[in-house]
């Protein structure tokens, strides 16, 4: 029985849902930045810079579905994805991206630093490649306490032009490290395609070459992503040190949500569009015997009410008090603010 | 017992006694290069006392994720130069991971940056940059000056739960005094070191040795300088200060780093307002530390620039 017809509908699942998410945070940011040409209009609900991984939930999808409870995740400024597959409540993470008190933050982070750290999300983050040495650290933490959990870490291919990409490698081999590193690369460095100013062969190629077992996969074939990390987290897991997955996907939307992309090539657009993941795996799955196309309409319909409510709780929830602008600052000397 | 051995006493007894309490850095397994984890790999071993590569970014974000992870990591940046390759992960990461994820995590984590000039070491290994990070709310700012508070301090550190900044100076490490291993200090609690009562001098680490020699100087022009060791820069000792200064009527701060935007300038600020006090403010000129010996002075304060600081606050 293949990959698609175990998994699929439970890929599936995880995919749409993110899909139903960042549509709706993208609808609810509109007017949320001054950014692109773009002017805030003070209404939007989602406010502030709003980074959509539309296109690549294959890549979160696939990876988190190997992934358990207590196994840590960083990620990126591009994090809905990866928070919902590893497990975040939908509702709680829409309510921070409103920055309500009910958020997963209690609404101090919103997009940029959505995280829960109680199914192991240790944070987005509004830094590239940030997330790698904090990953570094939860996975040396996993090895001394003899824990079998691991720690898997999202960057994407800007990431791998900072320094700290080769400090987080560097480190985890050197120490065998519980660490599954994922490459999500959609090709675009906030404005600037990636290509032009990456030397070399990317992220696999750096990994090779610092000893680190390295698989480029295609990034918008759920099963095959899910197949390749299924493989290696098991190493990982396994006790065979650091590997490294590069997941070669394509960012559909502009930088942030507000981000028209008209720097961009039509015709790239195009046909990166034929290769959505979830029209893709649809069509997967339907070839399949015993699966109807009712039963993924069924999950899509599903989805589409989960993020409805969500918006609708969000809307409902009240905003911080003032005071918690004053809290979860520190402990030693709380109190002094000036 | 010296400043590096009261600190590695009080980091053993750390460990010692939470197992939770990790050291990761270049050359922490040798000791360290001035001996502050002297002997402590042979007692805990390599996985507890971690030796890294000369990779400041990961060794601080490490620390961040380990703190998240359950440990108490105590960092090394071996000079407070180098960490300036870390700035991201102590300034972005560790100061603001506990408030911009809501409380969902903490970070009880030690980064110890040694600060000063010390051995003709130049531009690069002789800043003191401590007020940078007193402008980081999320962060604690130490700067013990004797070997008892470089023990009690740093065994503060390691109990305050958040993420500390700790800058022991170079030319201290071996430094001689009693300590008493069993004293505690409560982290904001500045040290009274002598009465007077004509002028307020308050400084920290090993400046506080300059303004001890002035002190005689300072009598033998009629002034009666008391002297504070401030020892903690955030949070800071108010009620201390501003009680002397109330008595004295009269405030001078000196301290090694730059001048101009350095603390001192906070402290006086504070202190004019809450009590109506003269202020003076000596630092070091906003030139880099130079390696010539007649360039280097120039980044020094002496003697007689704090007895002329302190006449003109009484002129």
């Amino acid at each position: 029985m293949s990959y698609a017809a175990r998994h699929g509908t439970q890929l599936y699942r995880s995919m749409v849902r993110i899909r139903a998410f960042e549509n709706a945070a993208e609808a609810a940011s509109q007017g949320g930045v001054s950014a692109f040409g773009s002017a805030g209009n003070g209404q939007a609900k989602v406010r502030g810079p709003l980074h959509l991984s539309t296109g690549q939930e294959a890549v979160a999808a696939g990876v988190c579905a190997h992934l358990q409870r207590d196994d840590c995740l960083t990620s990126t400024h591009r994090g809905h994805g990866h928070t919902l597959a590893k497990g975040a409540d939908m509702q709680r993470m829409m309510a921070e991206l409103f920055g309500k008190a009910s958020g997963c933050n209690g609404g101090k982070g919103g997009s940029m630093h959505i995280a829960d750290f109680s199914v192991g999300m240790l944070g987005a983050n509004g830094v590239v490649a940030a997330g790698l040495n904090i990953a570094v650290g939860a996975a040396h933490a996993q090895k001394l306490q003899r824990r079998d959990a691991i720690t898997a870490c999202f960057f994407g291919d800007g990431a791998i032009n900072r320094g700290p990409f080769l400090e987080a490698l560097n480190w985890a081999r050197i120490h065998a490290l519980p660490l599954l590193l994922v490459c999500e690369d959609n090709r675009w460095s906030a404005t600037t395609a990636s290509g032009a100013m990456t030397a070399g062969a990317g992220a696999a190629a750096r990994a090779q070459a610092l000893d680190i077992a390295a698989l480029q996969v295609d990034g918008n074939d759920v099963f095959a992503v899910a197949e390749a990390a299924a493989r290696c987290v098991a190493e990982v897991r396994g006790g065979a040190g650091p590997r490294l997955l590069h997941a070669l996907t394509y960012r559909v939307k502009g930088h942030v949500s507000v981000d028209a992309a008209a720097y961009r090539d039509a015709a790239e657009l195009a046909a990166a569009l034929h290769t959505d993941p979830i029209a893709r795996a649809r069509a997967a799955l339907l070839a399949l015997p015993g699966c109807d196309a009712a039963e993924l309409d069924a999950i899509d319909a599903q989805a589409q009410a989960e993020v409805q409510a969500a918006i609708a709780a969000a809307e409902a929830a009240p905003w911080p008090e003032a005071a918690a602008a004053f809290t979860d600052v520190q402990d030693t000397g709380a109190g002094t603010w000036f | 017992m010296t400043y590096a051995e009261a600190a590695a006493l009080a980091l053993a007894d750390a460990m010692q006694a939470d197992p939770r309490v990790v050291v990761l850095g270049e050359d922490v397994g040798r000791g360290g290069i001035f001996g502050q984890y002297k002997g402590l790999q042979q007692r805990f071993g390599p996985e507890r006392v971690i030796d890294t590569p000369i990779s400041e970014a990961a060794i601080l974000g490490a620390g961040v994720g380990m703190a998240l992870a359950g440990l108490r990591p105590v960092v090394e940046m071996r000079v407070v130069d180098f960490a300036l390759c870390a700035m991201d992960e102590l300034a972005n990461q560790a100061a603001k991971n506990r408030f911009m994820f809501g409380g969902q995590g903490r970070v009880p984590l030690v980064v110890r940056m040694p600060i000063g000039i010390w051995d003709a070491s130049a531009a690069q290994h002789s800043q003191s940059l401590e007020a940078w990070f007193a402008h980081l709310p999320g962060l604690v700012v130490l700067c013990p000056g004797t070997p008892q508070d470089n023990h009690a301090l740093l065994r503060a550190a390691l109990d305050c739960g958040d993420p500390v900044v700790y800058l022991e100076h170079k030319t201290l490490w071996g430094e001689r005094g009693a300590v008493d291993a069993s004293q505690r200090v409560e982290i904001g609690r500045a040290a009274t070191l002598r009465a007077g009562r004509d002028l307020t001098l308050v400084s920290w680490s090993r400046q506080l040795q300059t303004c001890a020699q002035a002190i005689e100087p300072l009598a033998a022009s009629g002034i009666d300088a008391e002297l504070i060791d401030l020892r903690c820069l955030w949070p800071w000792d108010r009620d201390a200060v501003f009680a002397s200064c109330a008595r004295t009527g009269r405030l001078l701060v000196v301290h090694e780093a730059v001048q101009v935007a350095g603390f001192g300038a906070e402290i006086a600020a504070s202190a004019a307002e809450a009590t109506g006090c003269r202020v003076r403010r000596l630092g070091a000129p906003r030139i880099p530390v130079g390696y010539a010996p007649v360039l280097e002075a120039q980044s020094r304060i002496g003697v007689d620039q704090i007895v002329c600081a302190a006449r003109r606050l009484l002129d």
